[in-house]
């Protein structure tokens, strides 16, 4: 990776977490910590790693990428927004009556939405069904799907994990944001799924652990990830819920809170100086 | 009717998915560790390729079966009722029904007439479930005619489509030759003026023999096949609650929320008519043999020729 594509995956990822505060300060609700967490996944993938095509989001043979922990959708949304998907103000419709952005995903209203989510555990079935598809189909194309850490304590992701093994399916990527944190606390405190990585392994991934803020151990990944034959991929990502917002940082009260007025200006005024420390670099 | 051939439609469904596969690529099956039950064994037998097992993980089938239409695949995923509209239902409901994604479920083993394996596996609440989310078909077969028709109208339909099966043979009366099926469109088989007998499933043979019994008593009965619960063929259950002033819902189901209470909501919004429901009434099955157990439920043409008496004040 350059030092200017790197440079501009970052300044990239500081918008994508402007956007996802934005929407979730207009609507005075949505989940904020983990839109955070993801957004520098959400950057990469969008701007580096998904063959797709903003004018044409309905592409057959486009790269599938779905949002299994749907209650990030703000984090998303503002990635598509920034990637061309739709215009940025929409992000200040966010879950407001007639938006096309609804509180967790909606493949037919959003474009570049490829799959409806938001009840936890289902995304990635979903995905793994469409690697499955795919394969019978030829397709080259790859799958792409994002779980929260307390997700995986659903158990219908083991069923679609025992799936993705069982038929082979090295189009699909499964990525873990191990935020540590959930609704109720921390995750090993509600419900424990450590360790991740060993449990992925058991059931036959192939498994790359990286820090999901370091987009260059990101492009290791999933470059490796690509080439991995035979077996799915799983990327468990460290990451820190709240990313770039001081207050929501490590905060799982900041799960599902909107920010008030002084904040999201806070915030705001937080994530510009980043950008501009970026641009400046 | 004890000469007549006896198909158990879960036969119809492997039968017709095989004949559709030959036809068409996009078709793929899932099933989860009971294709020798559901039948799609059958087609697996001839596609094997295109056949895929989830083993015993049924939530999983159906969110992963959504996946693959969204990919432009036809899937038809596959368990016992109580199985994908009991246990899957919140996967049906959020993967398919509200992306109203192009899957079709088929679901054997619907209703008491599983038998020997008891409550456990005797659904009788799907259509009650299936009916409740938006956009979605919910149609139960008579016989295998009716059946193998009704798989060919669901691959051709674009949207989501649960169809119940059942385990147990039941008897072959509609004419292949002359027979077209229609989602969403009743079939009258009897006409008649006194009462209206609307059934789905293998009660709509019991409602024909029913009739025949009735015209003996001086009773003239209108049977009604109404294959599809939803969307309900409205204008055919108002013009017969016009025509008998009287009508009875027979349901291999509970009385709450299948068929009886569709045809229930209908006329008391639009045409109040007395209405008597037959169907399993609010409690659970146990083991036994089929034919034994729909006796003892109520549901057969004895019982429905009672009902009807009574109703009828003879």
């Amino acid at each position: 990776m350059t030092t200017s594509e790197k440079k501009q995956l970052m300044a990239a990822a500081c918008k994508v977490r402007m956007g996802a505060i934005k929407g979730v300060h207009a609507a005075k609700a949505g989940h904020p910590g983990g839109s955070l967490s993801a957004a520098d996944l959400f950057t990469y993938l969008y701007f580096k790693e998904l063959r797709i095509d903003p004018k044409n989001p309905k592409w057959e043979d486009r790269d599938r990428f779905v949002l299994s922990k749907g209650h990030t959708a703000p984090g998303l949304y503002a990635a598509l927004a920034l990637r061309g998907y739709f215009p940025e103000e929409d992000l200040l419709t966010l879950r407001q009556i007639g938006s096309h952005l609804q509180g967790h995903p909606n493949m037919n209203l959003t474009p570049g939405v490829d799959m409806s989510t938001g009840s936890l555990g289902q995304g990635v079935s979903t995905a793994a069904g469409m690697a499955l598809a795919a394969k019978y189909q030829g397709k080259d194309c790859r799958v792409y799907t994002l779980l929260g850490d307390g997700e995986i304590q659903e158990g219908e992701v083991w069923e679609a994990f025992m799936f993705a093994h069982h038929y082979k399916l090295d189009n699909l990527c499964v990525i873990i944001d191990n935020n540590g944190l959930q609704i109720d606390g921390r995750v090993e405190d509600v419900m424990s799924p450590y360790p991740i990585p060993e449990k992925l392994r058991a059931f036959g991934f192939q498994v790359y652990e990286i820090d999901g803020h370091d987009f260059e151990q990101m492009e290791t990944a999933f470059n490796q990830a690509r080439e991995t034959k035979g077996v799915p991929s799983a990327i468990v990502m460290k990451t820190v819920k709240g990313k770039g917002v001081s207050f929501m940082e490590n905060q799982a009260g900041w799960h599902g809170k909107a920010p008030n007025d002084e904040e999201f200006e806070i915030a705001m005024n937080e994530l510009s100086a980043q950008l501009a420390e970026v641009e400046g670099m | 009717m004890a000469d007549v051939k006896k198909i158990a439609t879960r036969e119809s469904y492997g039968n017709a998915l095989k004949e559709l596969g030959a036809e068409h690529a996009d078709l793929i099956v899932f099933d989860a560790d009971l294709a020798g039950a559901t039948k799609t064994g059958t087609f697996k037998k001839a596609f094997p390729e295109r056949h895929f097992d989830c083993g015993i993980a049924e939530s999983n089938m159906i969110a992963a079966a959504a996946g693959a239409s969204t990919m432009g695949l036809v899937p038809f995923a596959s368990s016992f009722a109580m199985f994908t509209a009991g246990r899957a239902f919140e996967q049906v409901r959020n993967s398919i029904g509200y992306p109203h994604l192009n899957v079709k479920i088929g679901a054997t083993h619907g209703g008491i007439s599983v038998g020997e394996d008891g409550a456990s596996h005797q659904c009788c609440e799907d259509f009650a479930l299936m009916r409740s989310i938006p956009g979605m078909v919910v149609m139960s077969p008579a016989d295998d005619v009716e059946a193998r028709a009704m798989v060919r109208a669901a691959y051709e339909y674009v949207g989501p489509v649960y169809m119940r099966f059942g385990r147990a043979g039941v008897p072959v009366f509609h004419d292949e030759a002359s027979y077209t099926f229609q989602i969403g469109k009743g079939e009258v088989l009897r006409e008649g003026t006194d009462v209206a007998i609307i059934a789905n499933g293998l009660m709509v043979a019991e409602a024909l023999a029913a009739a025949e019994t009735l015209a003996g008593m001086g009773i003239s009965a209108q049977v009604i096949n109404m294959a599809t619960i939803k969307p309900l063929d409205e204008e055919l259950v108002l013009q017969a609650a016009k025509t008998c002033g009287k009508v009875i819902t027979c349901e291999e189901h509970s009385v709450i929320g299948g068929l009886g209470e569709a045809v229930c909501g209908l006329l008391s919004e639009k045409c109040p008519t007395p209405v008597r429901r037959i169907g399993v009434n609010d409690e659970f099955g146990h083991s036994g043999p089929a034919g034994a157990l729909l006796k003892q439920f109520g549901l057969s043409a004895e019982h429905i020729v009672e009902v009807a008496k009574d109703f009828c004040g003879k």
